[in-house]
C-alpha cells in the first residue's frame, strides 16, 4: 500500500516538473498578484505593511486554486483514473498521494517564497516569519478542500470556474484564521497561538474530511 | 479462479443498454465480446472493471482469496492511461510499482512488445500504435489474472497483432483469463464468444420525449416533430434577412 502511495507521489512530482506541468504556475501567479498590488495602492508603506498579510493570503489562496482543476481532470481525460482505481490501495490513499504531491509543488513553494514577497508589501521580519508559519499550516487546508471540488468536477470539461465557486466558501475560515494569526504576530490583542492553533485544526480536519469526500466523489463519478 | 457473470444488465443515463448477459470464465479461458457499435461492449468491460455499477445481475469472482475483483484485473481501454510527459519506461515503472505484484521489468516488457528502442522517449512522441503497445506492455509489468481488453488490436499493425496474440496465449497458458471486445478476429485458440445485442427501444427519430414510451405512444410524437421544423425555418430566414 505504501508502495502504491510512493509510486503515485513520485509520478505526480515528476509530471509537475516536466514541461507543461503545474509546478511553477502557482508560484508565478502568486508573484504576479503580490507585485501588482503595491502598484495599485501606491507607495504608502504603513498601509502596505498593515494589509500585507491579507494580500499574501489572498494571493496564496488564488494560487492554490489556479491549478487545482487539473488535479483529477488530467487523469480522467487520459484514462489514468481507471488505472488508479485498480490499485490494491484504497481510493482514499490515491487522493492523499495526489493531494500531497500537489501541495508539495504549490503550497510549499508559496510558504517558502512568502518572506521574499514580504519585502514588496513592507512586512516586518516578525510578520514574515508569521507568514511562513501560517502558510505552512494553512495551505494544506486549502489544498484538501479544493481536492473535493476537483474530484466533483473531474469529468466536466470547463470545470475550473465551477470548482472555484464550489470550494471558495469553504476556504473562507482558513483565510480568516490565517490572516488573523499573521496579524496577531505583529501586535494586537490576541496571542499568536490562538488563531494559529485553530488554523492547524482546520488543516487537520480538512485532511480527513477532504480525503474521504474526494474519494467518494471519484467513486460516484462517471 | 472463476469469474461468473449472471444475468447482467447495464443502464446508462436511464437507457437500458443490454440485459440478460451471462457467462462464466475459468482459468485459462478467453472470452471474445462482439457486437455492433454502441451495443454496449465497452460498457460490459466497464461493469467488470468496476467503473460502472450493474443495473441488475451479479459479477462474482470465486477462489480469489482476499483480493477484490479490481485487484485481480488489468484494464486496457480506448484511453491508454499513459502520461504523455513521461517516457514509456517511466510510465511502465509507475504501473509496476503502483499495481503491485511486479513481474517483468519495464525494459523487458517494452522489449516483449518490440518497443525497446522507444523506452526513453516521452509517450507524447509516439504514434497511436506505439502508444497502444506501451499500454499493452503494462499487462506484463504486474501480474493480474484477468485481463480486460477493449479492442486491443485497434491501431496495431499486422506484426504487432501477432505479438499480441502470442502474449494473450502465453497469459492463458499461465492460468490467466482474458475478456476482450473486438471487431477483427483475434485468432485465439478455442475462445468463447458472446455477442452483445442492444435492448430494442423506440427509434431515435422519436426523440427524447418518447424515451420510455411504447411504440404506439411514440407514433404521435414523431409526426409532431417535423412541425417545429417548418415553423422554425421562416424564423431563421427572417433572422438572416434582417
Amino acid at each position: 500500500m505504501m508502495r502504491s502511495f510512493r509510486a503515485l507521489l513520485i509520478r505526480d512530482l515528476k509530471l509537475a516538473a516536466r514541461v507543461g506541468g503545474s509546478g511553477v504556475m502557482g508560484l508565478i501567479f502568486f508573484l504576479m498578484i503580490v507585485t501588482l498590488i503595491p502598484f495599485a495602492l501606491g507607495p504608502d508603506l504603513n498601509l502596505l505593511s498593515r494589509i500585507g498579510p491579507a494580500i499574501l493570503w489572498i494571493a496564496a489562496l488564488l494560487a492554490t486554486l489556479i491549478g487545482l482543476d487539473r488535479l483529477f481532470q488530467a487523469d480522467q481525460e487520459d484514462g489514468s483514473l481507471d488505472l488508479l482505481r485498480l490499485s490494491p490501495a484504497p481510493l482514499e490513499m490515491v487522493v492523499l498521494a495526489k493531494v500531497t504531491a500537489y501541495w508539495l509543488v504549490t503550497g510549499l513553494p508559496l510558504a517558502i517564497a512568502a518572506p521574499f514577497l514580504g519585502f514588496l508589501v513592507a512586512l516586518s521580519p516578525e510578520a514574515m516569519l508569521a507568514m511562513v508559519a501560517t502558510l505552512l499550516a494553512g495551505t494544506p487546508a486549502l489544498t484538501f478542500i479544493g481536492a473535493v471540488g476537483a474530484a466533483l468536477t473531474a469529468s466536466l470539461r470547463r470545470g475550473g470556474l465551477i470548482l472555484a465557486i464550489l470550494v471558495l466558501p469553504f476556504m473562507i475560515p482558513t483565510l480568516i484564521f490565517g490572516v488573523s494569526a499573521a496579524n496577531a504576530a505583529v501586535g494586537g490583542t490576541v496571542p499568536f497561538a490562538t488563531p494559529f492553533l485553530i488554523l492547524v485544526a482546520l488543516s487537520l480536519i480538512a485532511a480527513v474530511v477532504g480525503t474521504v469526500a474526494a474519494a467518494a466523489a471519484l467513486r460516484s463519478g462517471e | 479462479m472463476r469469474l461468473s457473470v449472471n444475468n447482467l444488465a447495464c443502464e446508462r443515463g436511464e437507457r437500458r443498454i443490454f440485459e440478460g448477459v451471462s457467462f462464466a470464465l475459468e482459468t485459462g479461458e478467453a472470452l471474445v465480446i462482439t457486437g455492433r457499435n454502441g451495443a454496449g461492449k465497452s460498457s460490459l468491460l466497464d461493469l467488470l472493471a468496476g467503473r460502472l455499477h450493474p443495473a441488475a445481475g451479479t459479477i462474482v469472482l470465486e477462489n480469489a482469496g482476499e483480493r477484490s475483483l479490481a485487484e485481480c484485473l488489468h484494464y486496457v481501454g480506448h484511453r491508454d492511461a499513459l502520461k504523455a510527459a513521461l517516457t514509456a519506461e517511466e510510465n511502465l515503472a509507475f504501473a509496476r510499482d503502483f499495481l503491485g505484484d511486479p513481474r517483468l521489468s519495464s525494459r523487458d516488457a517494452l522489449e516483449a512488445v518490440g518497443l525497446a528502442h522507444a523506452a526513453r522517449l516521452p509517450v507524447a512522441y509516439l504514434s497511436a500504435g506505439q502508444r497502444r503497445r506501451v499500454a499493452l506492455a503494462r499487462l506484463l509489468v504486474a501480474h493480474r489474472p484477468l485481463w480486460l481488453l477493449d479492442e486491443p488490436t485497434s491501431a496495431l499493425d499486422a506484426a504487432s497483432q501477432e505479438t499480441l496474440r502470442l502474449l494473450l496465449e502465453r497469459h492463458r497458458e499461465g492460468g490467466g483469463m482474458i475478456a476482450a471486445t473486438t471487431h477483427s478476429p483475434l485468432f485465439l485458440a478455442d475462445a468463447k464468444e458472446i455477442r452483445i445485442e442492444r435492448t430494442p427501444f423506440p427509434p431515435p427519430s422519436a426523440g427524447e420525449g418518447a424515451k420510455r414510451s411504447e411504440a404506439g405512444e411514440g407514433e404521435p410524437v414523431s409526426p409532431a416533430l417535423p412541425s417545429p421544423g417548418p415553423s422554425g425555418a421562416p424564423l431563421s430566414q427572417n433572422g438572416e434577412g434582417s
